[in-house]
């Protein structure tokens, strides 16, 4: 594992520091890269990873910091620079023409080769294809592809232009066990050839299996950097999630009993037709905080878009109060009392209406009560004006766009209206996202208040330490499935962690 | 680290400008498009003080005047309403035209045929008939719209021609007046198919200033007009919301065609007393930058209606003034409209120039 | 029958240049509505260096040009300062109109008795003739190889365009900022002056379209508002032909065979309302429409990314 380090490393970042708005993606960030190395970066949503990689290929520009190649320090304005300094990035979300063939995607972009696209350019592609082992159809039109397919024209297309070192972003998110082992096949040929490989992931068992280093990123700093073959799973969790803070968040004893939802082997399938969510089964009880655990995209958003009517499960049926309401209109489960509120990456993507005001926002479930086809803006208004006050929400009005809020008010908005439409069931995704410490504090106890009415709360959560505190059980999803459910008081960040990764059923086979 | 080739200017989106602030940008944008079409009229070796001056009192200065103006007007700000509903819920109906010509001829069926009806009754009529042929010409893409994606902008387009085809069909086929000889056209309307006037102007005007109110308060203060701004926001906000998107599409298209229907309806019976295939002048066009420029608020449309319809009116003078055909207000219509669009980039973007950043 | 077919051909002319910049001009992701702009200010521009020096090529070479600075606005607007498409357009069409009336009737109160005329010598250099040899051939050398000169540069251009757009590097390159301007951002390609590039080139070859209009079909005088509609029907047309250049030579000999139609029907036999021949390209069009999108089609349809203004830094 020991690779020869030879002269200088292929990349170095010193101190990349990039913003967005008010938000610090990355601060402060060291990294290097050797050739003939693969380097996992890992860390939690949110930790700045992708953001990282796209200062490297040229989508965004650092707020400060240097970026060196081969010792010499160069800027990166565009993908074209980074192009040219063989710099490839593989991104998650693929950038392909979808109606071209791969053999166009591939060659997109490159100069100097004529003026004519020449027939021979497929015979190229499959040659190229067949020295990486990398088999693709030259013809097929992309849109006509899988996602493995995708991914490898993808590869190509960064080998095509002979970058040696390459950026690959969550690569094996939407492979099969067997296109992931490919993959990795062709990983270790090409550092053999001598390129320098970063990969992104948060599965633990990939990074102990592929890469020669680690670099751990919590919250946009880089915590650490060791070597893969002096670490293991245990440590590394540890790195990425950080020790165990004591937060002291209230958790009230739970005065209420007796069932409220049952999810019975739901699967559902999104829009890709992968299936998002796979044969999930709990309860939530009345009074209770169930807090849902899991690594980003592990199916939390079709989960809670499922229950709130949004999206119909392929199988399945989730009982309320011993009544399926599969089927039901997204205005009939609200009317039932099912209420949720998922905050986006975005913030604003849905759940809000951004050029809208507070007082607006608060009527988008409940504008049609009253009569007559006038809105009633009287009671939305009390209301925004008393979650002002009650959440401590900075605004200059209950009038102003809720876009031009800051993040952490906006949310406070979206989870103040679903709190105060007097829900039985009380769905909420990232509440405290992006927020500060204070903020967080204001709506941990907004949370408990639902529960100590009775209400039955659904914690989407992201900060384990919070979640450890606050909920009476935790649920946790791995790739769309239940790996566990367990009582927040005598469990630890630790098995969490090992949970919410592949890790967890290897070592209860162990075990 | 060098910065050799740091760009000289970078694009940076910035907090939106809102409220008093972007009223006043807007009114600085307006003056600097005045301006920009002050420098056309020098460059023609014009002063553009004497010129302006000349469009105002063309426009306002005696009562013939105020009211070849307000005329002008009158289409076009009501079919701005009507993109106003659609544009709304980020629907992109470039068909106005055709919706407009879909009102005519319903409302001329009447006038032609049933002209023997109590005034007042057939005035009504006619309105309703013209509100239901726009309406149904919004309604149709609507449909193909939300049942299967249809792009509405295309498509709208073409219902344009179809539209403008009809009255072609009509004028050369079964409404054709016998007593014309030469070219086919369909006959007057008889007086009592005729709009009433008030004020020396057909009551279109007043048509129209009520809807700014009616468009103005639906939007604002009805559940249906909350319920386009929040599907005009994001169709997934909508549908979290619990709201029934596509019915949503088609009623406010609907709504949008019907008041489109409206000023077809008062162009064939109160300006042109006929039906034509120029009914429409191409309103239809201008009123999307109408209403886009206006920013979607029904007043600000009001305001610039009666600024573009003015320029219109008060060129009309420039010939026997300055020698310069009318024409020149299409050509100050552009510079104008150029200008402000491109000045709305500033409200959402700002620019970092070289060595603003601190980047160690 | 030939006598209609070759007016029919003559007829599609100026839609086939203005289809063909138009779909120059989307196929780089821009929906531009200025086409009727577009082709006013080449009408004017090539009649009035035509009826100035009298010159073929100076006349063509103006048209391009005030083709393409029209465009140019456009783009400016659209792609730096990202105004949305749909009003910019439409702002050209009313500023080309306005343009090329306004000098127009400049011209026409200068010119001897109110009618500007082209030279002579230019208008027989256009004049339409049996091309030697070819045009010999019976029939066909009457229906494809006697007419002016511009029609044969029209086929030429639309080929051409056919050969830049799908079988050369900078049309794949274009193509892709069409569909997918962040995949052709991250392949190292500079969008918006591949953006630039097609949306001038776009408005010159609308701009040839309107001079022919002014050059020919005005029979060498020229006339207010000639361009009359010609350029939205080629926008029309984009949606015809597919988005091909190439199709678009037959979608343009279609509409224009339906605008004539009507003058070669014998009235005696077939009695359909003339309207319904004119009305028939619009009604089609808008079938096809509906079909491609009830088919979910990906290829048959506008370039995906038409309509959206590209910024790189959006998240």
């Amino acid at each position: 594992m020991d690779r020869a380090r030879q002269n200088s490393p292929a990349i170095e970042l010193r101190g990349i520091t990039k913003t967005f708005e008010s938000v610090v993606a990355n601060h402060n960030i060291n990294l290097s890269l050797n050739r003939g190395e693969i380097l996992a970066l890992l860390g939690e949503n949110g930790s700045g990873k992708t953001t990282l990689m796209n200062i490297l290929a040229g989508i965004y520009k650092p707020d400060c910091g240097s970026i060196f190649i081969d010792g010499e320090p160069v800027v990166i304005h565009s993908p074209e620079d980074a192009n040219k300094h063989g710099i490839g990035m593989i991104h998650q979300h693929f950038k392909l023409v979808d109606v071209h063939t791969a053999t166009d995607n591939i060659i997109l972009g490159n100069k100097g080769t004529g003026l004519w696209l020449k027939p021979s350019r497929r015979q190229r592609i499959k040659e190229l294809s067949e020295r990486y082992h990398l088999h693709i159809d030259p013809d097929k039109k992309v849109y006509n592809m899988s996602v493995s397919e995708k991914q490898t024209v993808e590869i190509l297309k960064v080998l095509y232009r002979g970058a040696d070192i390459l950026i690959l972003d969550e690569p094996t998110a939407v492979l099969t066990p067997q296109e992931i082992t490919k993959l990795f096949e062709i990983l270790r040929h090409m550092r053999d050839h001598g390129c320098a490989i970063i990969i992104i992931t948060h599965k633990l068992g990939e990074v102990m299996e592929i890469s020669d280093r680690v670099t751990i990123l919590r919250k946009g700093e880089s915590v650490a950097t060791v070597n893969t073959a002096e670490t293991d799973i245990h440590a590394l969790t540890e790195l990425m999630v950080g020790k165990t803070v004591e937060l002291s968040i209230e958790c009230p004893e739970r005065k209420h009993k007796g069932n409220l939802l049952e999810i019975h082997h739901l699967t559902v399938s999104n829009e890709e037709g992968v299936d998002a969510i796979q044969d999930v089964s709990f309860d939530l009880n009345k009074g209770e905080i169930l807090g849902v655990a899991g690594l980003a995209g592990s199916g939390q958003k079709e989960l809670c878009e499922t229950i709130a009517g949004l999206i119909r499960p392929r199988e399945g049926a989730i009982l309320y109060k011993n009544e399926n309401i599969v089927g039901k209109s997204p205005a009939d489960i609200i009317k039932i009392g099912i209420s949720m509120s998922f905050i986006p990456e975005d913030r604003l993507g849905m759940g809000l209406a951004a050029s809208l005001s507070m007082v607006d926002n608060m009527l988008l479930k409940s504008y049609h009560k009253g009569r007559g086809p006038i809105l009633q803006r009287k009671d939305a208004r009390v209301l925004a004006e008393s979650l002002v006050e009650r959440l401590e929400i900075v605004t200059p009005s209950v009038e102003t766009p809720v876009r031009r809020l800051s993040g952490g008010n906006v949310q406070k908005v979206l989870l103040g209206r679903e709190i105060e439409s007097n829900p039985n069931v009380l769905i909420t995704a990232y509440p405290v996202r992006g927020l500060d410490i204070n903020s967080s504090y204001t709506i941990y106890e907004a949370i408990n208040q639902q529960k100590e009415k009775g209400v039955g709360v659904l914690f989407i959560g992201e900060d384990l330490d919070v979640m450890l505190e606050l909920c009476d059980r935790i649920m946790v999803l791995c790739h769309g499935r239940v790996t566990g459910i367990v009582n927040a008081h005598e469990t630890t960040k630790e098995a969490l962690g090992l949970l919410m990764t592949d890790a967890a059923n290897k070592k209860e086979d162990a075990e | 680290m060098k910065h050799t080739n740091e760009p000289f200017v970078r694009v940076v989106k910035k907090t939106e400008l809102t409220g008093g602030k972007l009223a006043l940008f807007s009114l600085g944008a307006l003056l600097l498009a005045i301006i920009a079409g002050g420098l056309f009229i020098l460059s023609l070796g014009q002063n553009p003080f004497a010129v302006y001056k000349t469009i105002f009192f063309g426009a306002f200065r005696s009562k013939m005047a105020i009211q070849g103006t307000i005329k002008i007007a009158i289409p076009l700000l009501i079919s701005a309403l009507a993109i106003t509903l659609a544009f709304k819920m980020k629907f992109w109906n470039i068909g106005a035209e055709g919706q407009i010509i879909m009102g005519a001829i319903f409302a001329t069926y009447f006038a032609l045929f049933h002209n023997n009806l109590p005034h007042f009754l057939l005035i009504i009529v006619m309105l309703v008939a013209g509100m239901v042929g726009g309406g149904l010409w919004g309604l149709i893409p609507a449909f193909f719209k939300s049942k299967f994606g249809t792009n509405e902008t295309l498509f709208t387009l073409m219902l344009n021609y179809i539209a403008l085809y009809l009255i072609k069909y009509f004028t050369e086929g079964p409404w054709r007046d016998p007593s014309s000889s030469g070219f086919p056209k369909i006959a007057t309307f008889v007086p009592n198919a005729q709009l009433d006037k008030l004020f020396g102007v057909h009551i279109g005007w007043v048509i129209a200033l009520v809807l700014v109110f009616v468009v103005f308060i639906y939007l604002r203060y009805t559940k249906q007009g909350y319920e386009i701004t929040v599907v005009g926001e994001s169709e997934n906000t909508a549908r979290y919301a619990g709201m029934n998107v596509s019915k949503i599409v088609m009623r406010t298209m609907f709504l949008s065609g019907a008041i489109c229907g409206i000023a077809g309806m008062t162009q064939a019976t109160g300006a042109a007393y006929t039906l034509g295939e120029s009914i429409t002048g191409g309103v239809g066009f201008t009123a999307i930058i109408v209403a886009w420029l206006a920013r979607l608020n029904p007043f600000f449309s009001l305001f610039f209606t009666l600024f573009l319809s003015a320029l219109q009116k008060g060129s009309s003078v420039m010939q026997s003034s300055f020698g310069l055909s009318t024409y020149v207000s299409d050509v100050l219509q552009g510079i104008i409209l150029f200008v402000i669009l491109g000045m709305d980039f500033f409200v959402q973007y700002k620019l970092i120039f070289r060595g603003r950043v601190n980047h160690d | 029958m030939i006598n209609f077919l070759f007016a029919a051909i003559k007829a599609g002319t100026p839609l086939l240049l203005g289809t063909t910049g138009e779909i120059v001009t989307e196929k780089t992701g821009n929906l531009n509505l200025g086409v009727e702009g577009m082709m006013f200010l080449g009408a004017f521009a090539g009649f009035y260096m035509g009826y100035r020096t009298g010159s073929v090529i100076l006349a063509l070479l103006a048209a391009f040009i005030l083709g393409a600075m029209g465009a140019l606005v456009y783009a400016f607007l659209t792609v730096t300062l990202k105004a949305n498409q749909t009003v910019a357009g439409l702002a050209l069409t009313i500023f080309g109109a306005g343009f090329a009336n306004f000098f127009g009737q400049i011209l026409i109160a200068e010119s001897v008795g109110g009618v500007p005329k082209l030279p002579d010598s230019f208008i027989s250099r256009v004049a339409e003739g049996p091309l030697p040899i070819l045009g010999d051939i019976p029939y066909i050398g009457k229906l494809i190889f006697s007419h002016n000169p511009f029609v044969y540069g029209a086929v030429i251009v639309s080929i051409f365009c056919w050969l830049y757009i799908s079988k050369t590097r900078p049309g794949l390159s274009m193509r892709s900022v069409g569909e997918n301007p962040a995949a052709a951002d991250a392949a190292g390609i500079n969008v918006a002056l591949v953006k630039y590039v097609n949306i001038l080139l776009g408005g010159g070859i609308c701009g040839l379209g309107g001079a022919y209009i002014s050059l020919i079909n005005g029979g060498g005088v020229w006339n207010n508002n000639c361009v009359n509609g010609q350029g939205w029907i080629a926008v029309a047309l984009v949606i015809f032909a597919n988005w091909s250049p190439l199709k678009s030579i037959l979608g343009s000999l279609v509409f224009g065979a339906f605008t004539v139609l009507q003058f070669y029907v014998p009235k005696d036999i077939i009695s359909i309302p003339n309207a319904f021949y004119v009305m028939l390209p619009y009604l089609i069009t808008a079938i096809v429409l509906i079909f491609s999108s009830i088919k979910k089609s990906k290829e048959h349809a506008q370039p995906a990314g038409c309509s959206i203004n590209y910024f790189r830094e959006e998240r």
